[in-house]
């Protein structure tokens, strides 16, 4: 859950830019030092200007610059799908401009693919671009993979894909190679995409610098017509495993291959910051979010077609809306101030978990993102105490253990991880899970034990 | 004023009993947990004779105020009684003098004792006042309380408070549920209709008390020169002991509440020493017909008798999660007591099955037995929790002595059992992955992980249990990932051993 404010004065600064009558991207950077200009509407309530549009450079793409991420559609407590709210979330979202929506076969355990596709088909088909993934992560043979390729049509409803991603390289050239060259996938992809059926074939990345430059040294003969990068201010310079943002995003603009950004908001890490970076960036703009810092870092790059965030909640898109309508980019002074920022945070020793849930289900039942969601909160918060003679130390750890049973049931927690080590290859933010699993147990063993 | 005194003194007791038995955190336990202490029963048991001395003392000179005021399932049918009275005047006026039914008080108090002495405690418990309170607070009232808690935990979560946190209300066993409720509604029904009859004819303590209260120094007594015979005092008398007729009062029965003086218009009855006696008293009558109590008891233990079967509460699970199969208990040949518990002679020849133990057992470790000759006594097992280091906190409440008091470091050197490896269950053989939770949770370091095939390094490693060390905590048995039995499970000790 992302944790984005509700007050908007990017609407009274943009009303402002209006007045003043100046292109957006030229002037951002004046005005978002401003003080907002009171005009007597309620802030956030005011109309949006226009959706900002990047232009694939390939195809002549008009793709909107927020893309709504599909991997976090809002579920039921029981788990099932609640089609009535995707469908309003989507109606909104295109209604003011959005038209990239990014899924795969694997998303909200199964079921993006088809509910995404529920609501869109209420719209025409060409008002909006659909990407999707091949995800053969447990089964790479070439029969499987095609497989999952073809039921993807199936289950979007549609005879052609704009946007098709090799999903997540992750774990080396080998693995890469077995599981999209030695197949033959990208061979057959590349003939779809002759045949018009893919418009786009791109992948998402998730490894170490070798592999990315092997992947993109395949560039002259697959023609990669995108890629997929983790880019946000704490990336660009400082990631938690493997290349920094700025790498990426500058082999890939040397290239001039368009990029699509994911985790811009590092599954909610960059909304949910420890009080006093929020204090920071709050101080600089009081009525702006702590998110929309994120979101207009990850715009402020031109070689960036789209940036992606998995919107559960009807507030977090019209605050995204409202962040990229029009995008006012961020000046020299604001690029800097965020990188201290950035510098800042990775002070906090937070897990960098980012809640995609590719880890789960845990064949032992641990709900593992909900127990790193749970210590980072709490390392966040500053609940986080290991002396018995720290002054808040009682504090602390009646927020830990009253909040962990809270996120937690009993029999998921991080005392039941056996180590049996499954989950490791499937966290593309390259966290040791069991490691810090057991570390947390022993964090919570401890405390349990002095009162 | 009497009267006042004793109200006030009795809703204090009766909500701090109460009390002991909702608060799930332990924390009033510090401050209250005497009550349970100077109970009658468990201070005999606890060999309390301090306490004793000081009971039979104040009823020698006060009457059984012991009835009124400490014993909180006697306060608890003077409520009742109260409520139907103030539904209707009339109801107000509803007792009638009866004769005492001393045959039947002492037979039972006679088996009582039997009962007790020949090591059949946890049945004779099903009449002892304060257990029986016990069972009534823990099964029927502390549910309510719980949930009441629970709801103010979810809207403190909401609130982003952590002042309330929630706790699991979960079934602990049918047997003392239904031995619970069976009480609950044959004491219900006595009161309702007249008042103390439960006291004056089954209950043991009264009837201790009784024999005791008949030469007490202070005492109610009918001064029959100003006596104008209305009769007011004797139809108040939740006792049934005032024999309006012959103006006097069966002190072995008088549980001295002091309802008369009031209802008196004349003030003819006043409570004074006996040495200012005026009026005329009288000593116990005879037999009358068995009444619904004794009735409701036999039937009670019938349904013990046909109960069994502890049941696990079915787990919330989330779609996106994979489905845990729910715990099943283990059979234990021995079962497991907690640590103070000393022996299970000892624990069994103690408990009164009150539930203030399993009340208060953080780590839902604690649940009531369901095997015959244990009914209801507590016994450990580890479907939601082990019993923790830090924690004492049964052998910290237990009013009767089963559990003796133990500090943590106690706690830590005492053998209540020892593990047992399972490893046709062990998670190891049947899924082939690696795991070593056992071994990694164990307080005491008893367990190490040995390779599955002695000697080949390559091997995924098994645990294997030095008994010497294991004090039977259930840490290891709480924490195998193997459903829906542990493949490492803890066997009772009968006697306990220190390391």
């Amino acid at each position: 859950m992302e944790d984005n404010d509700m007050d908007g004065n990017s609407i009274t600064r943009r009303e402002f830019l209006k007045h003043a009558g100046a292109a957006a991207a030229a002037l951002g950077a004046m005005a978002s030092g401003c003080a907002p200009v009171k005009e007597g509407g309620v802030p956030g309530q005011e109309k949006p200007g226009e959706m900002t549009l990047r232009t694939n450079p390939a195809s002549g793409d008009k793709v909107s610059l927020l893309g709504y991420g599909c991997m976090r559609w809002p579920m039921t407590e029981d788990g099932t799908v609640d089609q009535e709210a995707v469908n309003r979330l989507v109606d909104r979202a295109i209604e003011s401009g959005v038209n990239y929506f990014d899924t795969a076969p694997v998303y909200c355990r199964g079921l993006s693919e088809k509910m995404t596709a529920a609501a869109l088909s209420r719209h025409p088909r060409n008002s909006y671009f659909i990407a999707t993934k091949l995800s053969n992560f447990s089964n790479w043979s070439k029969d499987n993979s095609v497989l999952m390729y073809r039921k993807s049509f199936e289950n979007l409803m549609t005879d052609h894909i704009d946007y098709y991603l090799l999903h997540s390289v992750s774990g080396g050239t080998d693995k890469f190679n077995s599981r999209f060259m030695d197949n033959g996938m990208v061979d057959f992809l590349m003939k779809e995409r002759e045949a018009g059926r893919i418009r786009n074939l791109g992948f998402s990345f998730h490894d170490d610098k070798e592999c990315f430059d092997y992947v993109l040294s395949l560039h002259d003969k697959v023609h990669w017509d995108f890629v997929q990068i983790q880019l946000n201010y704490l990336d660009w310079k400082h990631p938690s495993a493997g290349p920094d943002a700025a790498y990426l995003y500058g082999e890939l603009e040397k290239r001039g291959i368009p990029a699509v950004i994911m985790e811009p908001l590092l599954g909610g890490r960059l909304s949910k910051v420890p009080e006093h970076i929020a204090a920071r960036l709050k101080g600089m703009e009081p009525q702006n979010s702590v998110a929309s810092w994120a979101f207009r870092f990850a715009g402020t790059f031109p070689g960036v077609l789209t940036v992606l965030s998995g919107m559960t909640y009807m507030e977090h898109l019209e605050e995204n809306i409202r962040t990229y309508s029009p995008l006012a980019p961020l000046d020299a002074e604001e690029l800097a101030f965020l990188e201290e920022t950035a510098t800042l945070m990775k002070q906090y020793p937070t897990i960098p978990c980012n809640n995609c849930e590719y880890c789960m289900p845990c064949p032992y039942g641990i709900d593992i993102p909900s127990i790193l969601l749970h210590y980072n909160k709490c390392v966040n918060e500053g609940n986080i105490a290991t002396d018995t003679s720290d002054s808040g130390y009682r504090k602390a750890r009646r927020a830990y253990l009253v909040g962990y049973d809270r996120a937690v049931p009993k029999i998921r927690q991080a005392d039941h991880c056996i180590g049996c080590r499954k989950c490791v290859s499937m966290c593309p933010q390259k966290i040791n899970i069991p490691w810090e699993l057991h570390r947390i147990a022993r964090y919570v063993e401890n405390l349990k034990l002095q009162k | 004023m009497l009267k006042k005194t004793r109200k006030i003194l009795a809703a204090a007791i009766f909500i701090a009993a109460m009390l002991l038995f909702l608060d799930f955190t332990g924390s009033i336990h510090r401050w209250l947990g005497w009550i349970a202490k100077i109970q009658f029963i468990p201070a005999v048991l606890a060999m309390n004779f301090g306490i004793v001395l000081l009971l039979v003392l104040l009823t020698l000179l006060f009457g059984r105020v012991y009835c009124s005021v400490i014993c909180p399932l006697g306060i608890m049918q003077d409520i009742i009684s109260w409520v139907h009275g103030r539904t209707r005047k009339r109801n107000r006026f509803r007792f009638s003098w009866s004769k005492a039914k001393n045959p039947l008080r002492y037979t039972v108090l006679a088996l009582f004792v039997v009962a007790s002495a020949a090591g059949a405690l946890s049945v004779a418990s099903l009449i002892e006042p304060y257990s029986a309170f016990g069972r009534i607070a823990s099964n029927l009232f502390a549910p309510l309380y719980l949930w009441g808690n629970n709801l103010l935990a979810w809207f403190a979560e909401k609130a982003g408070s952590y002042a309330f946190y929630s706790s699991e209300v979960w079934f602990k066993g049918l047997a003392t549920f239904a031995v619970a409720v069976v009480t609950f509604t044959a004491i219900f029904i006595l009161a309702w209709k007249n008042g103390r009859t439960y006291c004056n004819t089954i209950c043991p303590v009264g009837t201790i008390l009784g024999a005791v209260s008949r030469f007490s120094l202070f005492k109610p007594v009918i001064d029959t020169e100003k006596c104008r015979n209305c009769g007011l005092c004797g139809r108040q008398c939740k006792a049934s002991c005032i024999n309006m007729k012959e103006h006097r009062i069966d002190y072995s029965r008088c549980v001295a509440c002091f309802d008369c003086i009031g209802a008196c218009n004349e003030g003819a009855i006043s409570y004074r020493p006996i040495w200012k006696r005026h009026g005329k008293t009288s000593g116990p009558g005879n037999e009358e017909k068995t009444d619904a109590g004794r009735r409701a008891f036999v039937t009670s233990s019938a349904i013990v008798l046909s109960a069994a079967a502890l049941k696990a509460q079915d787990m919330k699970v989330d779609g996106g999660l994979a489905v845990i199969q729910d715990r099943k208990a283990p059979s234990r040949m021995t079962p497991l007591k907690p640590a103070g518990s000393m022996s299970l002679r000892h624990f069994s020849d103690h408990c009164t099955a009150c539930q203030l133990c399993v009340s208060v057992c953080p780590n839902h470790v604690l649940r009531p037995s369901s095997a015959i000759e244990t009914l209801m006594q507590p016994e450990m097992s580890f479907e939601k929790g082990w019993c923790r280091p830090e924690c004492t906190k049964c052998s910290e409440v237990c009013p009767s002595g089963p559990i003796v008091p133990v500090t943590v470091e106690e706690k830590s050197s005492i053998q209540t059992g020892h593990a047992v490896v399972v490893y046709e269950n062990c998670v190891v053989n049947t899924d082939g992955v690696s795991c070593g939770n056992c071994a990694r949770h164990c307080p005491s370091g008893a367990i190490m992980m040995v390779r599955s095939v002695p000697g080949d390094k390559d091997s995924l490693k098994i645990p294997a249990v030095d008994t010497e060390r294991c004090i039977g905590c259930g840490a290891c048995e709480y924490l195998c990932p193997a459903r829906p039995y542990s493949a490492i499970y803890v066997e009772g000790h009968e006697v306990h051993r220190t390391i």
